[in-house]
């Protein structure tokens, strides 16, 4: 709706006025539509020709005119009688041009309220003075700290339903206040209010003389708009290399800090530098009137004194001040999909302009907001917030939150959705976790990678089969081999069977020693990924959490392949005669029979191994391969003859 | 102190920051040009955000009935800004679904023929030139938004879109409605118009006492009462008028729900 009208005298005149976007949340029922309604009229900002269309409306349905009706607008939502989506309101006070947001206060519409309060400069609270705080006033409230909204105002409603008595507004002013410090949060003001009946909106109320603070319309008034932060280091995420006449642009926008030409700038992660040559910009200015300076905010598209290789997603900042090149993130975060983030997850992290596979490596802390309780848990369910630990599948250009709130933060993407998002509480060394090496000096190889893929024909990889035993996974492997092998490819078959007979035969099937034997076989088909092999790995590997590990080690051009023969299949085939003897109890602990097998969510591929012919599942392995770009120098298939 | 300049300028970077986004994840990306107010600057803020090219096509979906004024300017101006204009007819008014309202039905050309032109080039993305502020439906809309494989538009199912993180995946056969301008308003429009020196189609000006304040189908599009014939005069109009943007668009105001069945049937 377009409501662009002014009826209160204006302190400020109009090409001045700042343009604050305010978001109004709270438990669903405690009268947001009805305040927005209320502001509205006050304002004066409803165009009579929308009054008329709703009183008669009402009157078409046969119900008394209500303010929150104008909010109203859409039949289903009408129909439901909640507000669905987020819908924008203008109107003006004394000194500023306000857009209001309205969120809805419905647990199943989170994802909407979380992009409604997203946009938002600062935040409207709302709480029902009879119900007091509820389970999604304090989850809005914690989602107001995760999405960065700094400004919050709490207005305590329907102030009429408790004789507007101080007693049960302090007792509601204090629980919430000390809610929101809690979380960092600084409530500026907490106003009494009845929307219905207009005490306190945009005149003190009389029956609340106990109360000295602002109006809701004098806290709006306060309101600043939150800007991109200028004083913070250069951050200026790359979004694309443009290259459409002679110029190459490189193009993004200022998130913080300030750019300058002449300035030497530094590229992250690739560590690049380069100095700032010129400062580009349409319709091309008067010579000499070129910008040399661009700030917070601001598109910006520039040339370098130099040609290096650079791409969408780096990170321009100053040498003296960069952001990390990070593997790992520590992030807080809300979860919005309905299958819940585990370890093992594998999930799309967006940071600025970059992005990278990631996979949970753990899952520390789980919050339910709504009912302030922490718990151990191993999943983040829907609605619910967390902390986990990200691994990433190539490092990524991050910042602590606490440093830059634009470049310390992430989406996730489930299954091309987004499904999350948090801040970025630590950034984490990818050793960490392991012993600190001591008088350990690495000799590096006499050839160089180039070498390597000159004579092999590909790059190193390593291909992790996984699946149930019998499934056919080494079978597809030793395939593979063989035909990679017969084109002049390096191509290394890794059995863990065949490990455990030599280097692991110090392990049982524990699961501390299942997963010791996970980290040997990485370690050692990571060693020989960089020595050029494409190293194909046949291991069961129950464990979604281990094979998150192998993937955290093994870093760049790893390919989970889930054999997906299913357990009867399997059983009947029974190569080994393992699922026999696991059935007789003669095999404690036999994944599929009395051990769970944890198949991949996210694979790069997944072969349904009983309906394929055998080579029709190399080729598969094989295409993959392709299209990732590992080969280098195009295979004839006349090589495959017999195969 | 924020001065109409920064709003300007704010509103620029953010309309030129989705457009680089769309124009970097979308394979094959077209904008949709419907002569008017809002895709002109929306075609001035893409030469911005690609410094001065428009590096894919620009798609007018032709119902045929548009002003002369408007053909003249598409035209003119088309070839002046060097754009890769494709112009497409949409079918006829008989294959239209009979049960709506006339000028609702007649406004589902536009929606049948940018899904004919769709198909023709296999656009995996449109950018479209609506605004939050013109009409409450289009209030619900995300920048980035995905339609089925029919264009159809599933309000309830829309994923969050925060940090300025746009969802691009989609289905096969799918495609994404971008919509750079959406945190616009008309005054913004005019403003920008203005300070810009974007061309403007005359009709938007008073003769006779009377402008347009929105551009369709010459059939179904009505002139306001206004005595602004400049950009000036329009802002001030703007500052204190009553009356909707769309009030001159007969389809919104034929029955309750036209616009809304409208949109969920694909239409801008």
């Amino acid at each position: 709706m377009s409501v662009n009208v002014m009826t209160l005298p204006l302190s400020v005149p109009a090409a001045d006025r700042p343009l604050v976007r305010i978001v109004i949340v709270g438990h669903v029922d405690h009268g947001k539509s009805t305040l927005i309604g209320r502001l509205l009229h006050e304002t004066g900002g409803i165009p009579a020709q929308k009054i008329d269309q709703l009183k008669a409306m009402s009157a078409r349905r046969g119900m008394p005119f209500e303010w929150s009706f104008l909010l109203d607008s859409l039949q289903a939502e009408r129909d439901q009688g909640i507000t669905i989506d987020t819908s924008q309101i203008r109107f003006r006070t004394p000194s500023r041009d306000i857009i209001l947001i309205d969120a809805p206060g419905h647990a199943e519409f989170l994802r909407n309220m979380i992009t409604g309060a997203a946009q938002a400069d600062a935040a409207l609270l709302l709480i029902d003075a009879a119900e007091g705080v509820r389970d999604q006033t304090r989850r809005h409230g914690y989602l107001l700290h995760l999405l960065g909204v700094k400004q919050v105002t709490v207005v305590v409603n329907k102030m009429d339903r408790v004789d507007f008595a101080e007693p049960a507004f302090r007792a509601i002013e204090s629980e919430i206040t000390a809610y929101l410090a809690d979380l960092g949060v600084r409530a500026s003001t907490v106003i009494p209010i009845s929307a219905r009946e207009g005490d306190g909106v945009s005149e003190r109320g009389e029956r609340t003389p106990w109360y000295a603070g602002p109006t809701v319309l004098e806290a709006l008034d306060g309101f600043e708009p939150a800007r991109a932060p200028q004083d913070l280091a250069l951050r200026l995420p790359v979004q694309a290399v443009y290259k459409f006449d002679d110029r190459r642009i490189v193009a993004g926008r200022i998130e913080t800090g300030s750019l300058k030409v002449g300035e030497e700038i530094v590229f992250q992660p690739s560590g690049k530098t380069a100095v700032v040559k010129t400062i580009e910009s349409w319709p091309v200015p008067a010579a000499g009137k070129e910008k040399t300076l661009l700030n917070a905010g601001a598109a910006a598209a520039i040339t370098l004194d130099r040609e290096i290789f650079v791409e969408r997603g780096e990170i321009v900042s100053t040498p003296a001040s960069r952001p990390h090149a990070a593997r790992r993130l520590r992030v807080r975060l809300f979860w919005l999909a309905d299958e819940p983030l585990e370890t093992g997850t594998v999930v799309i992290a967006r940071l600025a302009t970059s992005e990278s596979r990631a996979t949970v490596a753990a899952v520390h802390e789980v919050v339910d907001p709504g009912h302030l309780s922490t718990f151990e848990s191993k999943s983040i369910g829907r609605n619910q917030v967390g902390e986990v630990e990200l691994v990433l599948s190539r490092p990524i250009a991050a910042d602590p939150h606490g440093l830059n709130p634009r470049t310390g933060r992430v989406a996730l993407e489930l299954g091309g959705r987004i499904a999350g998002g948090g801040l970025v509480i630590s950034v984490l060394d990818g050793e960490a976790t392991r012993a600190e090496p001591r008088n350990i000096t690495p000799v590096s190889s006499a050839m160089t990678e180039e070498e390597r893929v000159g004579r092999f024909g590909h790059e190193g990889a390593v291909v992790w089969l996984t699946g149930l035993s019998g499934s056919g996974k080494s079978t597809l492997a030793r395939a593979l081999e063989r035909r990679l092998f017969h084109r002049g490819g390096m191509a290394t078959l890794l059995d863990g069977d065949t490990l455990r007979a030599g280097l692991n035969s110090d392990l049982g099937f524990s699961d501390a020693d299942r997963a010791e034997n996970n980290r040997r076989l990485a370690e050692v088909a990571n060693f020989l990924k960089n020595l050029g092999h494409l190293v194909l790995v046949a291991a069961v590997s129950p464990s979604a959490a281990a094979r998150a590990k192998v993937r955290a080690i093994v870093g760049d051009r790893f390919f989970e392949v889930h054999v997906a023969t299913p357990l009867d299949v399997c059983e009947a085939r029974d190569p080994k005669g393992l699922y026999a003897k696991a059935r007789a109890g003669e095999i404690r602990g036999f994944t599929g029979i009395d051990a769970p097998y944890e198949a991949p969510t996210a694979a790069e591929l997944v072969i349904e191994n009983d309906k394929l012919d055998p080579s029709a599942g190399v080729d598969r392995l094989e295409a993959m391969l392709a299209q990732a770009g590992v080969f280098r120098r195009p295979f004839s298939a006349g090589d495959d003859a017999g195969l | 102190m924020a001065t109409a300049d920064d709003r300007l300028d704010e509103l620029e970077a953010q309309s030129i920051y989705i457009f680089r986004e769309a124009f970097a994840r979308m394979k094959r990306m077209a904008l949709l040009w419907s002569l008017g107010k809002d895709s002109n600057v929306m075609i001035w803020l893409a030469r911005k955000a690609f410094l001065g090219h428009v590096p894919f096509p620009v798609l007018h979906v032709d119902t045929g009935k548009k002003f002369k004024e408007m053909y003249a300017f598409r035209d003119h101006y088309g070839k002046e800004w060097n754009l890769d204009l494709r112009v497409d007819p949409c079918p006829p008014l008989e294959q239209m679904d009979p049960t709506l309202p006339p000028a609702t039905r007649s406004a589902a050309r536009k929606t049948e023929g940018l899904k004919l032109a769709l198909e023709k080039y296999g656009f995996d993305a449109v950018v479209a030139g609506i605004r939050r502020d013109e009409e409450a439906t289009r209030a619900k809309e995300r920048v980035f938004s995905p339609r089925g494989l029919e264009g159809d538009w599933n309000v309830r199912e829309q994923p969050p879109e925060f940090w300025d993180h746009f969802n691009a995946t989609l289905p096969a056969g799918a495609h994404l409605r971008v919509h750079p301008i959406l945190h616009w308003t008309e005054l913004d429009i005019w403003a920008y118009t203005k300070r810009e020196g974007i061309p403007v189609i005359p009709l938007y000006f008073s003769k006779d006492g009377k402008r347009y304040r929105s551009l369709g189908d010459e059939d179904i599009t009505f002139p306001v009462k206004s005595e602004a014939a400049t950009i000036d005069e329009i802002l001030l109009e703007l500052a204190t008028t009553k009356v909707p943007e769309r009030s001159g668009r007969a389809m919104d105001h034929e029955a309750e729900d036209s616009f809304e069945r409208l949109r969920v049937a694909g239409y801008l």
